[in-house]
Parts: C-alpha cells; sequence; structure tokens
C-alpha cells in the first residue's frame, strides 16, 4: 500500500482537522462525535438538511456543506457508516425551528443508523423527514435485494435540493422535492482498477490489467459483469444504454448529464466520455441541458466513471442555478 | 435456578472475549460476501463495552444491558451496530429493573430483542441474516422452558439450534444486506451476523449452564 498518510486510523480525524483549518469561513467542525455544519448554522427558520456516510468518497459529503447545499454532513469511517450519535448531535445542531431531511444513501448501514437518529430527534421534539437515494441500475433485482445502492444522483440532489431549503421552502416541500429528483434521475458506474482501504491495506478487489468491472457500486462492491477493457466510446455506451432504458429517458427529454470520476480518472478522460454521451443522447432526441463533469462522489484512487442523468423541468434547472458556496461546489457567488 | 446481575456481567465479559478470539474469522467470512469489517466492527464495539462496563456493574440487569447497547450503537457502525445494540436495548427494557432473572425472563427479552431486529432489518426467516440464528435459538428455548426443562437444559437447546441455524445459512442466497448484491454468488457462504449470534446464545448457554 503507498498512500500519503500517517497512521491508517488517524485518517478521518486528520481530514477533518484539515478541512477545519481550509474552510473557516465555509465549516465548523465537531468531534466526539464527529461532524461538520455550516459556519452560520443553525440558520433560523430554514430546513436543515443532514447527510453522511462512509469516508472515502470525497469532496462528498463534507465538501458540500456550506450556503446553498447541505447544513450538515457526518463522516464514518473510511466506507463505514457513520453512528447515530453523530446524526442526532449534527441533526440539533442545524435545527434551525423549520425542520430537518436527513438525506440517506440506500446502503443497509446508512438506513438504519440514520433511521435510528431521526427516531431520537423526533423525541426530542425536532421536526425530521427522511429521503432515500437509489439510483443505481447497475442492481437489476431490487426485490430480493437491499434495493439499488444510492450513487450519483445523490450529489445532484443534494444541490438542488439545497437550493430548495435555501430559498425558504418547508420541509415537506424538500422532501416532495428531493423524492421527485430521485424518481427521475439514474446512475451506473465502471471501474478499471480497484482501491486500497486504508485501514485493510489490499486492494478490495483484484481486477487484472486487461478488465473492467462494469455496474460497480462505491465501495468497491461488484458490478453486473467483468469483461475484457474497452475503448471509452463503447464503455460510454454500455453505461449509458442501461440508464436511458431503466427511467426511460425518451425523446423530448431535457437532462443533466454529470460524468463523475471515481477518483483516479483525469477530467481529459471525464470529457471523451462526456462528448461521447452527449452524442448518443441527442441521436436518441434527449437534451443535454445542464451538466456536472469531474470527482464529487469517489472510491478513493479507484479508477473508473459513473454517468448519472437527471430528467429536469423549469424549477429543478432554476434550483440547478442557484448559488452555492462549498468547498466542493460554487458558483453564483 | 435464577439468572443473576453478576451472571449478565460475566456473561457480556466471556462474550467480549469470544469476539477478540473469533473477530479474524468474522472479518474472513465478511470478506467472501460482505465488505470485510464485521469482525473488526464487533471488535471495536465490545472493546469499548468492557472499559464502559466497570460504570455501571453496580446497576440492575436492564439498566447494563441498556448501557451495552447504547455503547454499540456509537461504537460498532455499519449495519451491525444498530442490529446489535437493539437486541440489547429490547432486551433491556424487557426486563427492567431486575437484579435478578428467570430463564423465562431471559426468553421474553430475547423475543423483544428479535422483534427489534426484525422490525429495523425488514428481514424474513431465510434472508440468510443474523435473525436465522436468533428465531431457531428462540423457538428451542421457549419450547424447553414448556417442557419442564431446566434453565441450563434450555439454554444448551438453544445454543443448539442457533449453531444448526447458523449453519443452514450456507446453501441460502442473500436478501438482505451487501451479501444480497452478490445474487446467487452469496450461496455457499456462513452468514457472518448469523455466526456472531451463534457465538453470542453459546456464551449464554456456557457461562449460565448452572442457572
Amino acid at each position: 500500500m503507498k498512500k500519503l498518510i500517517n497512521n491508517a486510523e488517524d485518517v478521518v480525524k486528520e481530514e477533518l482537522k484539515g478541512i477545519e483549518l481550509a474552510h473557516p469561513d465555509l465549516v465548523k467542525v465537531f468531534y466526539d462525535p464527529d461532524f461538520i455544519v455550516r459556519a452560520d448554522s443553525p440558520v433560523q427558520g430554514k430546513v436543515a438538511l443532514v447527510s453522511g456516510g462512509g469516508s472515502g468518497h470525497e469532496p462528498m459529503h463534507g465538501g458540500f456543506v456550506g450556503k446553498g447545499m447541505l447544513d450538515a454532513a457526518c463522516p464514518g469511517a473510511v466506507f463505514t457508516s457513520p453512528t447515530p450519535d453523530q446524526m442526532l448531535e449534527a441533526t440539533k445542531a442545524v435545527d434551525g425551528g423549520a425542520g430537518v431531511l436527513h438525506i440517506v444513501k440506500n446502503y443497509t448501514g446508512d438506513v438504519m443508523n440514520f433511521e435510528m437518529a431521526a427516531d431520537m430527534a423526533r423525541d426530542e421534539g425536532i421536526e425530521v423527514e427522511s429521503v432515500l437515494v437509489d439510483d443505481d441500475v447497475a442492481v437489476e433485482d431490487s426485490t430480493w435485494t437491499a434495493g439499488r445502492r444510492g450513487v450519483g444522483l445523490t450529489v445532484v440532489m443534494e444541490k438542488i435540493v439545497g437550493a430548495a431549503a435555501e430559498e425558504g421552502r418547508s420541509l415537506k416541500e424538500c422532501a416532495d422535492l428531493a423524492r421527485k429528483v430521485n424518481n427521475q434521475g439514474r446512475s451506473m458506474g465502471m471501474a478499471l482498477t480497484s482501491c486500497v482501504v486504508p485501514h485493510v491495506g489490499t486492494p478490495s478487489f483484484d481486477l487484472p490489467e486487461d478488465e473492467m468491472e462494469i455496474g460497480i457500486g462505491i465501495h468497491g462492491e461488484p458490478g453486473r459483469h467483468r469483461e475484457k477493457l474497452a475503448p471509452a466510446d463503447e464503455i460510454t455506451e454500455m453505461l449509458l444504454d442501461p440508464i436511458v432504458g431503466d427511467l426511460p429517458f425518451v425523446e423530448g427529454d431535457e437532462v443533466l448529464l454529470f460524468v463523475n470520476s471515481m477518483g483516479g480518472t483525469p477530467l481529459i478522460e471525464l470529457y471523451i466520455v462526456y462528448r461521447k454521451a452527449v452524442e448518443l443522447l441527442e441521436a436518441k432526441g434527449i437534451k443535454v441541458v445542464r451538466n456536472l463533469i469531474g470527482p464529487y462522489i469517489t472510491s478513493l484512487e479507484m479508477a473508473g466513471a459513473s454517468i448519472t442523468l437527471l430528467k429536469m423541468d423549469e424549477d429543478m434547472k432554476k434550483l440547478w442555478d442557484a448559488p452555492v458556496k462549498t468547498a466542493g461546489m460554487r458558483w453564483g457567488i | 435456578m435464577t439468572i443473576t446481575r453478576d451472571d449478565v456481567l460475566i456473561w457480556i465479559k466471556d462474550y467480549a472475549r469470544v469476539v477478540e478470539e473469533n473477530h479474524i474469522m468474522l472479518t474472513n467470512l465478511d470478506r467472501e460476501i460482505g465488505d470485510a469489517d464485521h469482525g473488526a466492527n464487533m471488535r471495536r464495539g465490545f472493546k469499548v463495552v468492557l472499559e464502559k462496563l466497570s460504570s455501571v456493574e453496580e446497576k440492575d440487569i436492564g439498566a447494563i444491558l441498556k448501557s451495552v447497547g447504547m455503547t454499540l450503537l456509537s461504537k460498532v457502525g455499519g449495519a451491525a451496530g444498530p442490529l446489535y445494540s437493539t437486541i440489547f436495548m429490547k432486551a433491556g427494557n424487557t426486563i427492567g429493573a431486575k437484579m435478578e432473572m428467570e430463564v423465562g425472563d431471559w426468553a421474553q427479552a430475547l423475543d423483544a430483542g428479535i422483534n427489534g431486529i426484525a422490525v429495523l432489518g425488514k428481514a424474513q426467516p431465510n434472508d440468510k441474516t443474523m435473525l436465522d440464528a436468533l428465531y431457531p435459538a428462540l423457538d428451542a428455548l421457549k419450547t424447553a422452558i414448556n417442557n419442564g426443562s431446566s434453565c441450563g437444559e434450555a439454554l444448551q437447546k438453544s445454543a443448539e439450534a442457533a449453531h444448526d441455524g447458523m449453519l443452514a445459512t450456507i446453501p441460502l442466497v442473500a436478501r438482505k444486506g451487501r451479501a444480497s448484491y452478490l445474487g446467487e454468488r452469496s450461496a455457499g457462504h456462513q452468514d457472518p451476523g448469523a455466526t456472531s449470534t451463534y457465538l453470542l446464545i453459546k456464551s449464554a448457554a456456557d457461562v449460565w449452564a448452572d442457572c
């Protein structure tokens, strides 16, 4: 294992300290239990958005705390769900009296821990709603599994719903909007290489030099299938076709196209994928009206990419364009 | 014929020892069909449970079990944290402020804990989860009590049923948790959660053999 770390067990704490020193204008960091909140929280009268998950997906979620996006983020150990005490304290710290929305990616551990935290927060008199993100079309049979995983759409949901909360919408309106985003968005990813979890020290799975894993999750979970490495255009088609067919996205739809790096894949390659994705969508009469390109929801140093599509309406476009000021995403301010 | 507060403390300490001895085995089972952290997470949680036990050892059984549950909730993480926490907290609530309990109280506590897990995990029998060890353990315990078995005998039957339930997870296809993403590929592997819960039930039967 070759990593720029000190001790594997100190990785998350030292990262948090770095975030605290780098962005005092944006966030405050709390320790034991660990969580990050907006510097100006609690914002009175505003619905507060709380998310969280295992570490190793940076900039998600801590990098999305700030004006126009999340009010708090709870980091777990690398690839391990955070615990309810973190979520409860974060929820209490950001509640501005208008209620708190928990944005939860659909993994068994995350769902249970957030559910317990929401119950505890309600016992303390805080109004809490939860929304699940489960956009990964790579999980085919969701009746007999834990269901589809929450992946790239999480980033898009946090931006859009964060803007809605900022403009003063109610908890119910924010939760309904989040569910609408989830219903209209789909993702799929692929890996060129595995990744090494610091406290494990060896790759999460073995991927031979000439093979790739299609339909990967964000923790190195297995995908739909493994096959021989192919040119970028073919890979783009392999990811985009299941996404388009699943919703389905149809002629005349206006979409946001998000091409994400799993951490190790550089922008030069993401643009190659983006170019082909636009071409394939245009051929189907689907119009790309907004985009996001870069490493936003990663799996440590894994090389690979994911594609997310969201069917947009005028309201979502307006919310997407609204000002946001976080470490990981910033425009209009 | 009773299980005292001190017996409960002995059981918790014994299970912490069992987790320490078996954490690598549990993590290896989890590596095959999950994300290779079950043993590590349980070990981290029960280490802190042991550290905190001295601060509650003068309290009643319910308070001790609830304290263990709260520690597990904040230290284990993943799915095992809330699930193990639920067993201990529901069991603690059911037993309440008693300094000693009958085996029938234990059966009721286990029943409440198992129900809590089923609700939280939304799991059914044969989903390849910890419930596949726990349901048989509870059934065997209740049957033995109804048939007039002694406390020690009933707990022994319970542990044997948990063991059979654990082994019966091997051919199952997982329908809950991260193993479910493997689909058919999850068959042929013993469930790590069923294994750690079997060890929990067995530990109770071992240390309370003379109850």
